[in-house]
């Protein structure tokens, strides 16, 4: 990567990765991975989406995250459907992790542990 | 035909709305059965929707229509009316509190209780991905500051926003950044607080874990104001991760030329480098923190000098906490008016608050300034454990003080915490129920601060340790009235004699659980009674002979052999041999054990 060389090219290089982003939109998978979800578990779910996508033949990018702030619901992650709101998803075990795979990125169908955004953000 | 697929949610269970929302999720499957639509919709189970006073909620999607106060009979009617015909429930939509009718999640956004500056970008980016974090705008301030602000600018704009210090003491962080500026030398340093103490408080480690370039950002940003060429990060080394991230992002910065020589092209330098702490609470401090990144003993010093005048390595200084850092792109890129426009008076912006304790959702909120610890408590916390009654909260962790029930509807600000003898602090926010013992909790945060006193001045090394000795005593059922002034008296003296802000505020759990709870420390010394129950020197377990069968479980599982009976009769415990563990009160399946 060369140096940015001035705030114009910046701007250039943010509508670069916004273009990459949605010109191939798969499914999102974010395994919100900070100290509470790590410590509850998260990295085996990361894990457990990582190799269970790919052997199902799903085509979907899994990332880490830092935590969202909800300790009480660890580990926490989030799934974001092509064309789709974002839907973050709680206390995830690898049963629930399975069904979010079956059920969820498959059919789009809700299953339980579902956290809704109970919060505005800087845009709104 | 096929139907459009829908999905009912169902918010609660079993911790709010006591467990109605359980019989709602039964209810609505039950109808849904009953009219064959089980593969069609779909009932789950979701998290808070931060409504608990109108509770239980139900959400439907697509169109996310929001219901609330759903009673289980309501059920036949969402599914009828809403799931088959299509036409929404009037009377259960969600209204805003001037009653107008509120269809759709878009338009509830508005009023819901968190706003997410400092969090904005927390689990939604990779925080080792710079491209993720450009693209949600990182660096976009720095790219405008550099491209024709002047540093007198920027400062301008960071006072009029109204940013007041997050890390406790709440000053000005504009004005800190022109004394800064206004100091000359030939070096000046940035430094990041992210030595986070407050027991109960991890917002500055969230940021910095989920996303560490707005923190590089912002002191790249302060750098430029004050014209320092150098920033530090003093983290303590329990943070692993924060650290391993800061590492990342700092070395993809410096790839990207974000950070470094001549950077995007403007002609300013600067570097950022890692400090590491061993975690001592008084390194919070500025100027212990300042001795420590020297190689020093973590100790402050008396101020004036502050480190504005002679900071590390005797240059002027400027030292953010992580949480205020977070606020300075936004502030930037929406403008000062933007920032000032959220908040109270005198205190602008979002606060970051860890929940902790007996609060049913334990973790990070973000609310603006102004918001009642009811909302937090009650709406975005989702009540007490247990459906138990709220007794007090301590703010500003072992240097604040507790709130009570009647603190509930004032607005949380920097001011008005003060005005009630408590403190913002780090925003760390431990509830309290009616099973905890006030005594023990002030006891609690002294034995912290005891423990972390650095012991340089008298009145915090050996007045702090007297206190706890008191505390000690009362709790033991030793105490006596006198006792009580004596303790006042006491926390005063070390108030007003201690050299830095550790022993200032260190009596401050102690004074303000004296003034709340003044009946709760007579009872201690009067009655020798702990009416919550949780003195165990002051307690005595006692059978209630209605209660026992004489099934005997309770002697079985009595370690010390203190209770005796005849099977099928009524057991006895003796006092005096009892150590008080509670065993036999968890055994007893009659509730015949009982606490005195």
């Amino acid at each position: 990567m060369n140096a940015v060389k001035s705030p114009e090219e910046l701007k250039s290089i943010k509508a670069g990765i916004l273009k990459r982003m949605n010109e191939k939109e798969t499914v999102r998978v974010k395994v919100h991975m900070g100290t509470s979800g790590l410590a509850s578990g998260a990295r085996e779910i990361y894990d457990f989406f990582r190799l269970e996508l790919e052997k199902r033949n799903i085509q979907a990018s899994v990332t880490s995250t830092g935590d969202m702030g909800y300790s009480f619901a660890e580990p926490t992650m989030e799934v974001k459907r092509p064309g789709e709101d974002p839907v973050v998803f709680g206390n995830v075990d690898k049963l629930r992790a399975d069904e979010i795979i079956e059920k969820y990125i498959k059919n789009g169908e809700l299953v339980d542990g579902v956290l809704p955004a109970n919060y505005r953000t800087i845009n709104q | 035909m096929a139907r459009e697929k829908m999905q009912i949610l169902v918010c609660g269970g079993t911790t709010c709305s006591d467990g109605q929302g359980e019989a709602v999720f039964e209810n609505l499957n039950l109808e849904i059965e009953a009219n064959a639509l089980e593969n069609d919709v779909h009932v789950v189970h979701s998290g808070c929707f931060g409504l608990c006073s109108m509770g239980p909620v139900v959400k439907i999607v697509p169109g996310n229509t929001i219901y609330t106060k759903v009673s289980p009979d309501d059920a036949r009617e969402i599914v009828s009316e809403h799931i088959l015909k299509g036409r929404k429930v009037e009377r259960l939509l969600w209204k805003d509190p001037s009653g107008n009718t509120l269809v759709k999640e878009d338009e509830f956004a508005g009023q819901k209780k968190q706003l997410r500056i400092v969090l904005r970008n927390c689990g939604i980016i990779d925080p080792e991905n710079i491209e993720d974090a450009i693209a949600h705008d990182a660096y976009a301030a720095l790219g405008k500051v550099l491209a024709g602000m002047k540093p007198t600018d920027v400062i301008q704009v960071i006072k009029d926003s109204g940013l007041r210090g997050r890390g406790g003491g709440g000053f000005s962080t504009g004005l800190k950044w022109k004394i800064a500026y206004k100091n000359k030398a030939d070096q000046k340093y940035v430094v990041c607080n992210a030595d986070e103490g407050d027991p109960g408080a991890f917002m500055d480690r969230s940021v910095l874990e989920g996303d560490p370039h707005s923190v590089l950002e912002a002191m790249a940003i302060c750098g430029y104001s004050i014209e320092a060429g150098k920033g530090l990060i003093y983290i303590r080394a329990e943070y692993p991760l924060a650290v391993a991230r800061l590492r990342t992002a700092i070395a993809q910065a410096k790839e990207y030329g974000l950070l470094g020589k001549n950077i995007m092209g403007s002609g300013f330098d600067f570097d950022i480098e890692i400090r590491y702490g061993a975690g001592a609470f008084v390194c919070g401090e500025e100027t212990a923190l300042i001795h420590s990144m020297e190689g020093l003993r973590g100790e402050p010093t008396v101020k004036p000098p502050y480190p504005a005048e002679s900071g590390f390595l005797g240059k002027p200084t400027n030292v953010n906490n992580v949480e205020t850092l977070a606020c300075i792109s936004p502030i930037i890129l929406k403008g000062a008016s933007w920032f000032a426009g959220i908040g109270t008076e005198r205190s602008k912006g979002t606060k970051v608050f860890a929940l902790a304790g007996k609060i049913n959702n334990v973790g990070l909120i973000e609310v603006p300034m102004g918001t009642t610890l009811r909302e937090v408590i009650y709406e975005i916390g989702g009540g007490i454990r247990k459906g138990k009654k709220f007794k007090a909260a301590q703010t500003g962790g072992p240097s604040g003080g507790c709130l009570t029930e009647k603190h509930l509807d004032i607005p949380i600000d920097f001011d008005n915490l003060t005005a009630v003898g408590s403190m913002m602090g780090s925003g760390g926010l431990i509830v309290m129920d009616e099973d905890d013992c006030m005594v023990q909790v002030a006891k609690f945060f002294l034995e912290f601060t005891v423990e972390e006193s650095c012991g340089k001045c008298a009145p915090c090394r050996i007045g702090n340790k007297r206190l706890h000795e008191l505390l000690e005593h009362i709790t033991k059922g030793k105490g006596t009235l006198a006792d009580l002034d004596r303790l006042k008296n006491m926390c005063l003296v070390i108030k007003d004699t201690s050299l830095c802000g550790l022993g200032q505020s260190s009596p401050n759990p102690v004074l303000s659980t004296l003034e709340n709870f003044r009946d709760e420390y007579e009872a201690h010394v009067t009655l020798k009674k702990c009416p919550a129950g949780q003195c165990k020197d002051l307690m005595e377990y006692f059978i209630i002979e209605e209660n026992c069968v004489g099934c005997t479980a309770c002697a079985r599982v009595c370690p010390v052999g203190a209770i005796t009976g005849e099977r099928k009769e009524p057991h006895h415990i003796n006092p005096d041999i009892c150590i008080k563990c509670g065993a036999c009160m968890e055994k007893c399946k009659f509730d015949a054990i009982i606490i005195q």
